[in-house]
């Protein structure tokens, strides 16, 4: 039996924790001569108070999620995919050269050609790092960081050469007009009033929802879900059990790349329709923490990276209106990651203890 | 001071959050933050001498990511601020979708052009500038070898080192101009180490000039020259004071000029193409009492006379980007 009940460890730990870190950077908001409750309340207007602001909340979010997902299905057989940065900018390489040499007659045909493309980039991605792990034994962690370097070096090579737009910036030129895909705004009107005007939110939000059903099918329902999770359990027991160690990191790699890889139909195709450099900003590593918080589950992904898009948004919010510096809104989404992911423990033993010792007093 | 600034910045925040149209100004900064040394850097000071001389406030916002591009110039123009000036050649793609939504917000872009009727574009003539201190560069080395870093390996660069190869070559046809670039990232302008390091190795293979172009990496590459004692050309600002007779001039680019008269000319901002050039003192070398005594008259009477002769016409320096060659230099 757990020490602690299946509520209290999905939903009391996290909550106690952003608690801790929100304390935390209200204390340093205060240090800086700022309000914290007229931060507060910026962030949580600027973010959910509109559907602009849940416009821009949900495009972050799609994102993560994405990343987040795909970290969790690596974290599922014991592996730390770092290397959804990576994946993800290769993912947009394989949708830009999707979109910009392929004539799509719909934009719906288009998304479908570019989440084939970012996922089988991303995959390819994913495939070499994979490979020497489960062949060579090259740590995972190790490998799949360097590759992020690679990505950016790739990308840099295509920007400014074959792909490059003419002009000073190191970008493709702007996607087709049919590749476009509908934003929130497009969707979502009714006449009068405009909704999510201007937000990059796009469809691509509803194919992430998607790929975290299909994910938790995967995981809990199939067999191969079934032998992902015995492998990340116990490697041995799993060889025992007639579970190829190769196949297993293959295919999770596999699937995580796949998962970072799609996350440009939304940055790339949704958002900005080209490929610019560093389009993935940093989106890949906080999958890693979007991941942690959510326990590895896709309802948990899907649930920290609405939080992490908050964050995202909260916090652009705060950068236009207030003069709290760029460096001091990073330290706050910092510290949310460092108590959701490092600090775990943190709350996690005395909440244990607690409950032990509440648990001894009924008996 | 300091104390007096977060007030007016909260009560200009409060100003705008309100919704009144208070006619202040905007600045939009890039994603290299506003304290770079550099060119972010010198566009906040132009818009801290305009408020300093006019006791105005303004808003300004420091992105974290480019997607925030858009939102920040939708923002600003809904709240009422006017003009809008935007430091980075990046803002170019978000403002040309945005200013016709818009119409009666003024724009103004540095770095890049962007076709609009209420935009005004500034692009500066980084070549001229270059092609000066190239000059100083040939005219002060003793080896025949002269040296370029820069930053990031984008066209804009190659611009500063085409303009600097030819500027050497005018002076000294047979001098060996070497060019490097610290990497091809973002994480290139902001490597000091790097910076460091070529420079180590342009001394190497006998460069006794180096011209750093390359944000805060540059400042590894002026240390490393001053650490061994070679001259060294500073970027953007005027970079001289770094290192007292050992940086030999700087290119400067007087973005904060740019900044600073957008800023002046307020709602009544002239639109239009604006080009910064070593013609109206957009772009020069600059003097001062640091690298007086390392400047020679001779140095100064040519450098002049090319500025001169650039001003009238007579001497055209070839743009890298307008063609993507470089007579001078292969890349």
């Amino acid at each position: 039996m757990d020490v602690m009940p299946k509520w209290a460890d999905v939903i009391l730990i996290p909550l106690i924790s952003i608690l801790l870190a929100a304390i935390l950077s209200a204390l340093v908001i205060l240090a800086i001569g700022e309000n914290p409750w007229e931060a507060l309340k910026l962030m949580v207007d600027g973010a959910l108070g509109s559907t602009y602001g849940w416009g821009y909340t949900l495009y972050y979010a799609t994102n993560f999620i994405f990343t987040g997902l795909a970290v969790s299905i690596a974290f599922h057989a014991r592996m730390f995919n770092i290397g959804g940065e990576g994946q993800a900018l290769i993912g947009g390489l394989g949708v830009a050269i999707i979109c910009l040499f392929i004539p799509w007659p719909h934009w719906s045909l288009a998304l479908l050609g570019a989440t084939i493309g970012a996922a089988i980039f991303g995959a390819a991605w994913a495939a070499i790092p994979a490979f020497l792990q489960a062949k060579r034994g090259s740590h995972i962690v190790i490998t799949t960081i360097m590759f992020n370097f690679i990505a950016a070096a790739v990308l840099n090579y295509f920007l400014i050469g074959a792909l490059k737009a003419p002009g000073m910036e190191p970008a493709t030129p702007k996607f087709p007009e049919a590749t476009h895909l509908p934003s929130f705004q497009d969707m979502f009107n009714f006449g009068e009033t405009t909704f999510f005007r201007g937000a990059p939110a796009n469809i691509t939000f509803f194919v992430a929802l998607a790929a975290c059903v299909a994910l938790w099918a995967l995981i809990w329902k199939t067999r191969l879900g079934y032998e992902i999770r015995s492998f990340g359990h116990s490697e041995t027991a799993a060889k025992y059990a007639g579970i190829s160690p190769t196949k297993i990191i293959m295919v999770a790699m596999l699937i995580s790349g796949a998962l970072a890889g799609m996350m440009a139909i939304n940055n790339v195709q949704g958002e900005a329709e080209r490929l610019v450099l560093n389009a993935v900003e940093g989106a890949g590593f906080i999958g890693i923490a979007v991941a942690l918080m959510g326990r590895s589950h896709p309802f948990g992904v899907l649930l920290a990276a609405l939080l992490f898009g908050f964050l995202y948004q909260g916090g652009a919010e705060l950068a236009l209106w207030t003069s709290i510096p760029r460096e001091l809104i990073i330290v706050i989404q910092a510290l949310v990651i460092l108590f959701t992911g490092a600090l775990d423990n943190m709350v996690r033993m005395p909440l244990e203890r607690l409950f032990l010792s509440m648990r001894r007093a009924k008996q | 001071m300091t104390l007096m600034h977060k007030f007016l910045g909260a009560s200009a925040a409060l100003a705008l959050t309100a919704g009144t149209a208070a006619a202040d100004p905007a600045i939009l900064f890039d994603l290299g933050g506003k304290f770079d040394k550099s060119f972010n850097e010198s566009a906040y000071n132009g818009a801290e001498r305009w408020a300093q001389e006019t006791g105005g406030s303004y808003a300004e916002v420091e992105i974290q990511s480019d997607a925030q591009r858009e939102q920040a110039i939708r923002r600003f123009a809904e709240s009422g601020a006017n003009p809008i000036v935007m430091a980075g050649f990046s803002w170019a793609t978000p403002l040309a979708e945005v200013a016709a939504d818009y119409p009666d917000t003024k724009f103004a872009i540095i770095d890049m052009v962007v076709d609009a009727p209420n935009v005004r574009s500034v692009v500066f003539n980084e070549h001229e500038g270059s092609y000066l201190v190239g000059m100083m560069a040939a005219m002060a080395s003793e080896t025949g070898t002269v040296s370029f870093v820069g930053g990031m390996d984008i066209p804009l660069i190659r611009k500063f080192a085409c303009g600097y190869a030819q500027g050497a070559k005018a002076v000294n046809a047979d001098i060996n101009v070497i060019a490097n670039m610290t990497g091809t990232t973002p994480a290139a302008w902001n490597d000091p180490v790097k910076g460091s390091e070529l420079t180590l190795a342009q001394i190497s293979q006998g460069s006794d000039v180096v011209f750093a172009a390359a944000g805060g990496t540059g400042v590894g590459v002026l240390q490393t020259a001053a650490d061994e004692d070679i001259f060294s050309i500073g970027v953007d600002a005027n970079q001289n004071y770094l290192h007292p007779g050992q940086v030999l001039t700087s290119m400067m680019k007087r973005v904060d000029n740019a900044v600073y008269d957008a800023m002046m000319a307020g709602e009544d901002l002239e639109t239009g193409f604006n080009v910064m050039s070593v013609a109206n003192r957009g772009v020069g070398f600059a003097m001062d009492a640091n690298n007086e005594p390392i400047v020679s008259y001779e140095m100064l009477e040519a450098t002049y006379g090319a500025a001169a002769d650039m001003a009238s016409g007579e001497l055209s320096v070839h743009d890298y980007t307008s063609d993507e060659s470089c007579p001078a230099l292969d890349f």
